[in-house]
């Protein structure tokens, strides 16, 4: 699991007396849009930047295909409209066809997003014969050495090339989702030419996120200064140049940006993840705030736990929040930022993200952007009684 | 690569299709017909509704230009106007070809 952003708006009309706004939200509880389906933690990959939480969960506890597909009918009948069949690597689950097939017959677009790693191309050829819509697929560097070692699996880059080449051959759409942070970030030139050669519709540049094994290397993944300022730059150059050829996706990343990310549009509003054992959180990063309570697809039906756990309640809104959030104009648009970076920078999770230049603890996230390390990774791994 | 849809203008024979991993879906939890893709969902209205569900790839313009004409009772170039409208704009945000 890298990046997987659920979209953050409602559907635009495409067309008649919407014009080009976005249509209006009916009054009450907002509908969610985008479901992440984390079908398993369990990856061949140790990638350092992993967003999943330390304690990972093991095959043991995770939901069988039944309850994916009863889980994917109460979604579509909520208002959600795409599914991401994630993890840790959803290959990893044997019966990942089935559930694919499920997702699709509920009525959901269904994205796969995969390290690649555990797909044949006769399995990539029954998924898209199953209802695949779409395929998101990570690298993580240019160059297969480094990839490789980044991904902490040897000969990870030459089979994730070997299976974009079947995916575009397939004709299933493609987007490259390459991670990016202090070990690459300077070949952001090279991945995008690489995903335009793989025949990839899109690719995302996706800044690393500080969560779970991310927030553990931090020290030894943060770019400098100088870095993102010129990742910025190239950006811009390659979008004009491959302006018909592939779209780049790219945001300024987390610590070093103005203002925080509006985490998911807003916390209960647009999204939510399902964890390999079931548990529905707001979003993937979720469980690291304490006291919140989370409700389980095994004991009640997806609408209830929308509508009614304490841990969708708990920040919906914008009742919960504290100053300079609670008057700021901008509360609607950015929600006072994610409250997972709120908990783990203030030990707060109502607190301002403190990645807003307007947050008290603002001058923190510029130091910690500013503290760079260059210790081995700290690689992402099951604990050895979670039957990895 | 094949590139189409953005190279030549939509013209009578064209015959629009939605992209490959661009789907029209009826959502009854929204009430109507939504436009999917990837990282982006659209709401489609009656009228939108029933052009896409003619980009087959198969009938051109004018065939579907003519059918929506008969179909609605109105003026076929007010139809041509509003459909090229909708379908160039598509093919700008890449989910429709020809």
């Amino acid at each position: 699991m890298v990046n997987a952003e659920p979209f953050r708006s409602p559907p635009a009309p495409l067309a008649g007396e919407g014009g080009r706004g976005r249509a209006a939200e009916p009054p009450g509880l907002p509908r969610p849009l985008g479901l992440l389906a984390e079908l398993t933690h369990r990856c061949p990959l140790g990638c350092p930047y992993c967003s999943n939480p330390l304690a990972l969960e093991g095959r043991d506890a995770e939901l069988d295909s039944a309850t994916w597909a009863r889980v994917f009918r109460e979604a579509a009948a909520l208002g959600v409209l795409q599914v991401h069949l994630s993890g840790g690597e959803p290959a990893a689950r044997h019966d990942l066809i089935e559930i694919a097939r499920a997702a699709r017959e509920a009525g959901l677009y269904v994205n796969l997003v995969t390290s690649g790693i555990g797909l044949t191309g006769e399995r990539i050829r029954a998924l898209a014969e199953a209802g695949v819509d779409h395929v998101q697929l990570s690298i993580q560097d240019s160059e297969a050495d480094s990839a490789d070692r980044i991904a902490g699996y040897r000969g990870a880059f030459r089979r994730k090339t070997a299976l974009a080449a079947e995916i575009v051959r397939l004709g299933l759409p493609l987007t490259v989702n390459a991670v990016v942070h202090r070990a690459n970030i300077d070949r952001i030139a090279a991945m995008v030419e690489l995903a335009a050669a793989l025949g990839a519709g899109r690719v995302e540049i996706a800044h690393v996120q500080y969560y779970g094994w991310a927030l553990r290397n931090r020290a030894a993944l943060m770019p400098t200064r100088e870095q993102v300022e010129r990742a910025a730059a190239t950006v811009a150059a390659l979008r004009a140049r491959y302006r018909r050829q592939i779209v780049i996706d790219s945001v300024v990343p987390d610590y070093h940006a103005r203002f925080p990310k509006p985490c998911l549009g807003g916390w209960g509003r647009r999204s939510l993840n399902v964890t390999p054992a079931g548990r529905v959180l707001p979003c993937h990063a979720a469980e690291v705030i304490p006291g919140l309570e989370f409700w389980s697809v095994r004991d009640h039906p997806l609408a209830e736990i929308w509508e009614h756990s304490p841990a969708f309640r708990a920040f919906r809104g914008t009742a919960w929040m504290q100053e300079p959030c609670a008057r700021c104009p901008r509360r609607e648009q950015d929600f006072g930022g994610c409250r997972c970076q709120a908990f783990l920078l203030t030990g707060d999770a109502a607190a301002t993200d403190p990645v807003c230049h307007l947050s008290p603890r603002h001058h923190e996230i510029a130091a910690l952007a500013a503290a760079q390390a260059d210790r081995p990774y700290r690689y992402r791994r099951m604990p050895a009684s979670a039957g990895a | 690569m094949l590139e189409t849809g953005d190279r030549h203008s939509l013209g009578p024979e064209a015959r629009p299709r939605l992209r490959r991993g661009v789907r029209l879906q009826h959502s009854p939890a929204h009430g109507g017909y939504v436009l999917l893709a990837p990282e982006r969902v659209f709401k489609a209205d009656a009228i939108a509704a029933a052009i896409l569900a003619r980009c087959t790839g198969e009938a051109t313009l004018s065939a579907i230009v003519d059918d929506l004409a008969t179909l609605y009772g109105a003026p076929r170039e007010r139809v041509l106007g509003d459909v090229s409208a909708l379908l160039a704009g598509l093919a700008e945000k890449k989910l429709l070809e020809w």
